[in-house]
């Protein structure tokens, strides 16, 4: 068996399963959030403050927020393994790969700290 | 155990005619890419407008300037293509559409689904 140390889950197929849920579950707030919109043309800052700040908006955004963070982990994981390579990269691939993990897990904490912040705040 | 570890094909030298669901496959991931950066063009937009009255006015005065409407834009209909392309993958996971002309089609649907919906929610947003 093939054991990776970067994956999210050190399992593809725990991995394969974990980006289908946190799709789904970014899919259904995707339309609840455009669905919002479309029904609310003449928004006013109280009706989209309302909207955002209810208690169980909060907890869907919050699954929202994590959702994220490990959907586009395994996604950006997928594309930096599959092309970050010594083919097109050279001898110090592995380097340019830790690199770039290292970049987005950095990028998604922020974005995941950031997110909570403006949700919570409400 | 080295023997057993997942081997990585050169794609560089070879020369082959993108078969369409290869095409909305890469599309997908370049979509995925692309949002990934987009976040923090969308957290922008919610702190601004959700921070106070007249945040909310600025992110709707910016979301109406020529350049910024068009990012966004593109940023919808990435997500739009994203969205759709996902959903033919669950599809195929159920085994739906796993033939060469089931493929063609599904990849002809989420085309036409994006630039629809796109065009649907430039319009109905703005």
């Amino acid at each position: 068996m093939v054991t990776s140390v970067t994956s999210f889950s050190r399992s593809g197929l725990s991995d394969f399963v974990v980006q289908r849920v946190s799709a789904v579950i970014l899919g259904v707030y995707m339309l609840c959030v455009i669905g919002f919109l479309l029904a609310n043309p003449d928004l006013t800052y109280e009706g989209l403050v309302a909207y955002f700040g209810s208690f169980s908006m909060q907890m869907f955004t919050t699954l929202t927020i994590f959702a994220t963070a490990a959907h586009a982990w395994i996604g950006m994981w997928t594309i930096g393994t599959d092309y970050i390579q010594p083919h097109y990269f050279g001898k110090g691939a592995t380097t340019w790969r830790f690199l770039y993990q290292s970049i987005c897990v950095f990028t998604l904490f922020i974005y995941v700290g950031w997110a909570l912040r403006i949700f919570w705040s409400l | 155990m080295s023997n057993e570890r997942p081997v990585n094909i050169n794609l560089l030298p070879t020369r082959f005619k993108w078969p369409l669901p290869a095409l909305a496959s890469i599309t997908h991931r370049l979509t995925g890419a692309g949002l990934f950066g987009g976040i923090a063009l969308l957290l922008y937009l919610a702190n601004l407008a959700l921070h106070s009255p007249e945040g909310f006015e600025q992110a709707g005065a910016l979301a109406h300037q020529p350049l910024p409407r068009l990012i966004l834009l593109g940023l919808v209909a990435i997500l739009v293509y994203h969205f759709y392309a996902g959903i033919k993958h669950l599809f195929l996971d159920f085994h739906i559409g796993e033939t060469l002309e089931g493929a063609q089609r599904g990849v002809y649907i989420v085309f036409i689904l994006t630039v629809v919906t796109t065009a649907v929610l430039g319009v109905a947003l703005w």
